[in-house]
């Protein structure tokens, strides 16, 4: 007997060989023997007193693209991993803060009269607005919950709304290729409308905060074809873009200071703002480029704001937080690009680096309407018109899974602030969060009697909005 | 010939009075001596009559002057002498009474002439208010139309062709209304009908070859997966396997492709009850195909796994079953 559980005591001890590495594949301090019962807190000290991290950051760890939940030894034993070689374990900083995930409807919002095409919250979180086919653009109180402002001006549907970074612009977009620039605060537009583009507007993105600061100009993309970049306080266009020879779907502007334009053409075309010059070329789609994610996306849309909700004074301060911020999420790597499009696949560009794809990313069925890195920008979330919800890798673009439950094609995406919940909405008029650890459905959100067409987040993680066909506004929290 | 030809004095006479008395040349016809409408010395008489005092000398030339179409008489003389002072006016105001003439023939004309100048009228009413509408068009671009239009759609949906939900709604609706009444839309409502001896050959058997009660169909059959003859001395009607077939070329008629699928019955043959029970397919027969590789899905979500298709050739010429499907 004893010695039976000396030899099981011995099996436990077996130490394995292990390498810890970062997600780009540095490695992290030497290989060492680590014992097998380790887990995943312990392996959070040793990262974190490798990395000399002040404050105790989690991580995540990952054999494989699996991720470690047990201890080391049962992982192995049911993976039958060897111990024979160096096991590389990748570690991910987590976000220090967690979100709930939603999971009630708090409130039902009627106020628009024709369906609502996009909903966004201002980057801090406080304000919430929505474009709708009534031509109107809706402020909404977040702490009553019941409508602020109305925005008349527009002459046909609102199709794209966007908060400048610094959040005190507010820009919409309409189907006669006129934009509007309203100040939130008082929900009255900031001057006239802007008119050059011909035809209806297909993507609004600003300039980051950390570029320019308060912030000034914004791109836009039209089925014309081409983009154009705005200034809000000259109010008219500086720059056209022209080149695409079908209409622009989206535009992004980027956090090197380039704008990637995806178009129809199959192609997508890479800008430098100072002149308007085309700087690359990126092809290799075979249909329509439906939609752009940048890795920085969260970061850019934020600008200076983040969790802790600190509020800045100075444009200058905002500038050098939202610079900060901004680093921080980039670190080395350069800024990786994913377009999703009609013909079913996804391409991985690193555009500062290469004009070739770093990968193809194939498996949906119908094609892919929205594509959206995770604020972390370790996971790339994909939704397709085949009802379902794709998980990518978002450094190598390998696939990780797939969320299965929607009965109609999926619309929209939107992550939680600290990446760990993914929140979709389909035209099967429900919502689902789905959590990413563990690659299930988290929460069912039914309630919308029509197609649900935009879904967003709030960045403080609070709230979720979703508006669609059947004309109210619903609020979920959790 | 479009105009008489006038005989040959009248030629002389035409000639005489149009020429001024400066000279005259008078030629004759080849044709006109060869076909002997009149001789030479019929026309030299002619001549003599007509004008005797005026008559200075004849100049006999084969050329065509005096000889020629109407309207080049006209024009010959239009040449030598100009218009009529008036001529201008008149054709103008003659095709200014133009329109008030065609009015008036459009009122008056009765009948199957009346119908056909109707038609064509209208024919060309049509193409002046194109020819219009397409001059108006400026070449100066407009702002974009302004009207709001009700069903909005996000910037993702706008170029893509969604299928209206009401469209399905009342497709289903539609359907069940034709289910209860029986009554099916289908491509080929008449078929020609197929006879008795041309469907079925008489078999002699017996020891003398006497009898012949038994029938060998010569027309494709369907017959099922579980299908057992019955005993061959029993047996009335003779199945060649030759031709039972048990796969269909089903054309979707909206989606214009092919499918090759598998075939569940025989529904309705348009010759008779009797040929349906036998499963006999003919050009017009209605069969039930099995549709699951298409993949199609009711509205309730429910997948569709048998359709009705009607055969559209003649099977036993062809051998193969081409049917359209009816959606």
């Amino acid at each position: 007997m004893e010695a039976e559980v000396g030899e099981e005591s011995r099996e436990l001890n077996n130490n394995v060989m292990c390498q810890l590495a970062d997600p780009e594949g540095t490695p992290l301090g030497a290989s060492m023997y680590l014992p097998q019962s380790v887990g995943t807190k312990e392996l959070q000290q040793m990262v974190n007193k490798l990395l000399n991290n002040e404050e105790k950051l989690p991580y995540a760890f990952y054999i494989s693209d699996q991720e470690l939940v047990v201890q080391l030894g049962d992982y192995l034993h049911k993976k039958k991993v060897s111990v024979e070689k160096v096991v590389t374990i990748v570690y991910q900083p987590q976000a220090v803060f967690r979100i709930r995930p939603v999971n009630r409807c708090s409130s039902t919002i009627a106020g628009h009269t024709e369906a609502v095409l996009s909903v966004a919250f201002s980057p801090d979180g406080q304000q919430l607005a929505s474009g709708s086919g009534d031509t109107t653009v809706r402020l909404w109180d977040l702490n009553t919950q019941t409508p602020l402002f109305t925005c008349t001006g527009h002459k046909n549907w609102v199709l794209c709304i966007a908060w400048s970074p610094d959040g005190k612009h507010l820009v919409s977009g309409s189907k006669s290729g006129e934009l509007q620039c309203w100040d939130p605060l008082t929900g009255r537009p900031s001057g006239n409308l802007l008119t050059g583009h011909k035809k209806w507007i297909t993507g609004i993105s600003w300039e980051p905060a950390h570029l320019s600061s308060p912030c000034r100009r914004f791109v836009t993309s039209s089925k014309d074809g081409d983009a154009r970049i705005w200034d809000a306080t000259l109010r008219k266009s500086v720059i056209c873009l022209s080149g695409h020879t079908l209409a622009v779907t989206c535009v992004k502007w980027g956090g090197d200071g380039f704008i990637y334009t995806g178009s129809q053409d199959c192609t997508i075309k890479v800008w430098e703002t100072t002149q308007g010059k085309l700087i690359r070329e990126l092809k290799g789609h075979g249909h329509w480029v439906n939609t752009l994610a940048l890795s920085t996306e969260y970061v850019l849309r934020t600008g200076a704001f983040d969790h802790t909700r600190k509020q800045y004074s100075s444009p200058d301060e905002m500038k050098k937080a939202a610079l900060e911020r901004y680093n921080n999420m980039k670190g080395n790597a350069p800024e990786r690009l994913v377009s999703g499009s009609d013909d079913f696949t996804m391409f991985l560009w690193e555009p500062s680096v290469s004009k070739h794809p770093k990968t193809r990313m194939t498996g949906h069925q119908q094609l892919v309407n929205h594509v959206y890195f995770s604020p972390d920008g370790q996971w790339i979330a994909s939704a397709s018109f085949d009802k379902s919800v794709k998980l990518w890798n978002g450094i190598t673009g390998k696939f990780v899974a797939a969320f299965r439950g929607h009965v109609g094609p999926v619309y929209q995406i939107s992550w939680s602030a600290d990446s760990r919940l993914l929140l979709s909405g389909s035209k099967d008029s429900t919502l689902k969060v789905w959590d990413v650890r563990t690659q299930k459905l988290k929460q069912d959100l039914p309630g919308h009697a029509d197609e649900v067409f935009a879904v967003d987040w709030s960045p403080d993680g609070e709230k979720v909005a979703s508006g669609g066909r059947d004309r109210v506004l619903k609020l979920w929290m959790g | 010939m479009g105009y008489k030809e006038p005989p040959a004095f009248s030629y002389f006479g035409l000639g005489f009075r149009r020429l001024s008395f400066s000279g005259f040349r008078f030629s004759i016809d080849r044709g006109v001596a060869e076909r002997g409408s009149c001789s030479l010395k019929q026309l030299l008489r002619g001549c003599v009559c007509f004008n005797g005092s005026q008559f200075q000398s004849i100049v006999l030339c084969l050329s065509s002057t005096s000889i020629m179409p109407q309207g080049d008489y006209i024009e010959l003389h239009r040449k030598r002498n100009g218009y009529r002072p008036d001529h201008f006016e008149r054709k103008r105001k003659k095709e200014a009474r133009e329109v008030h003439k065609r009015s008036q023939v459009a009122q008056t004309a009765l009948g199957i002439k009346g119908k056909m100048f109707a038609k064509k009228r209208y024919a060309e009413k049509a193409l002046m208010k194109k020819t219009l509408a397409m001059h108006e068009e400026s070449s100066s671009r407009r702002k974009v139309d302004d009207d709001v239009h009700e069903g909005a759609v996000p910037a993702y949906l706008l170029d893509r062709d969604a299928t209206t939900r009401a469209k399905v709604l009342s497709n289903t609706v539609k359907q069940k209304r034709k289910e209860k009444a029986g009554k099916w839309d289908v491509p080929l409502p008449k078929v020609r009908p197929v006879a008795e001896d041309e469907m079925f050959k008489v078999i002699r058997t017996g020891k003398r070859k006497t009898k012949q009660w038994k029938r060998m169909i010569t027309k494709v059959t369907f017959v099922g997966q579980g299908f057992t003859r019955k005993p061959p001395k029993y047996e009335r009607f003779i199945r060649p396997s030759g031709l039972r077939f048990t796969k269909a070329h089903v054309t979707h008629p909206e989606l214009k492709c092919t499918f090759n699928l598998e075939m569940i019955g025989v529904k309705k043959n348009p010759n008779g009850p009797m040929y349906t029970s036998l499963g006999v397919v003919t050009k017009g027969t209605i069969i039930e195909v099995n549709v699951s590789e298409l993949g199609l899905v009711t509205p309730a979500g429910k997948v569709v796994w048998g359709k009705y298709a009607q055969v559209t050739n003649n099977p036993e010429n062809d051998g193969c079953i081409n049917a359209v499907l009816l959606v």
